[in-house]
């Protein structure tokens, strides 16, 4: 066990990632992090709200309770904005786009919890990043065949190199925009319970809590889906 | 006062950080611009307004990666601490 765990006691600014278990496998030396542990939290949060939405959709009225029009509202936003981008596609990839908008969702606005958001860790977002990769590199193949590849060498075979770092930075780039943004929430957020005297620690925070988290967090969760949904979109046709 | 190889290193690491995020001014800039045609753009059209809002918000966050590399690189020159041993 790591002693450094005192996230929460201690008046030293604090961001970082700490190990909290560790434990071998393969040979190898594996760590259970507070990102893991946040994790688990978040899919507990989303497990019980999607148990709840099954129990409460199985039995849905005419007249919608409270529970079931938020439900339907976040569907029909999601669906619309699926539609938005990827239009008559929209109906295959709205499942996959609304699981990563609820997990990202979900991830950002856990530093309300207190929580170290699991998106401010590398490992996550670069894990996402690269499903869209795949996601988007399987779509090119099978609806472009060899195209997919000749394409690389258009307008002219001198820009190869080019065309295949940009195809390269893709998941790259999406990833480290989404760490990125967190990151500097998270730091801001621990540098300011870190150093300010206690008196700056009521009702301050919360100001920044509603940028930080709240604002900057849902933007990137939007911005994340709306670019997956674009990268599909481009290998469509 | 001695100033050990270690303690220049750390040093240059800092002015380095400071340095990398002169990248903020661009995003600054790019974001404004946008932010300024999505308003002029709402004026002219108020009917579209969560149209051009989306679209402004998605462009403003794709203009904002070279300033968040630069912060990434700043956070790594701080903290990591990748040169010295």
């Amino acid at each position: 066990m790591d002693m450094r765990m005192g996230m929460l006691i201690s008046h030293e600014p604090d961001f970082m990632i700490h190990g909290v278990y560790q434990y071998q496998m393969f040979g190898q030396e594996f760590w259970i992090t507070t990102t893991t542990i946040a994790m688990w939290i978040v899919s507990l949060i989303i497990l019980i709200i999607a148990f709840m939405a099954n129990r409460t959709l199985k039995k849905a009225t005419d007249e919608p309770g409270v529970f079931q029009n938020a439900l339907e509202m976040a569907y029909e936003a999601l669906d619309k904005m699926a539609q938005g981008i990827l239009g008559g596609n929209a109906r295959r990839f709205v499942n996959y786009i609304g699981t990563i908008f609820i997990f990202i969702l979900f991830s950002n606005l856990s530093g309300l919890l207190g929580l170290r958001a699991p998106t401010a860790d590398f490992g996550v977002t670069f894990l996402l990043g690269m499903v869209t990769f795949f996601i988007v590199n399987y779509q090119g193949i099978k609806n472009r065949k060899a195209r997919h590849f000749t394409s690389l060498f258009e307008p002219t075979p001198i820009l190869f190199p080019i065309n295949l770092i940009g195809e390269l930075a893709n998941p790259l780039s999406i990833s480290l925009r989404l760490f990125a943004n967190l990151l500097s929430g998270v730091i801001i957020m621990g540098l300011w319970y870190g150093m300010m005297p206690i008196l700056a620690n009521i009702g301050i925070p919360a100001a920044l809590h509603v940028y930080c988290d709240l604002f900057s967090g849902a933007i990137q969760t939007y911005v994340f889906c709306m670019l997956t949904m674009v990268y599909i979109n481009d290998k469509m046709e | 006062m001695n100033i050990s190889g270690q303690d220049f290193i750390f040093g240059c690491s800092a002015i380095g950080a400071g340095l990398a995020m002169i990248a903020g001014i661009g995003p600054g800039i790019g974001q404004g611009i946008a932010a300024g045609h999505g308003a002029s753009a709402v004026g002219r059209n108020p009917g579209a307004k969560s149209d051009i809002t989306s679209t402004m918000l998605l462009g403003q966050a794709v203009a904002e990666t070279t300033g968040l590399y630069g912060l990434v690189v700043a956070i790594i020159l701080m903290f990591v601490k990748p040169f010295g041993a």
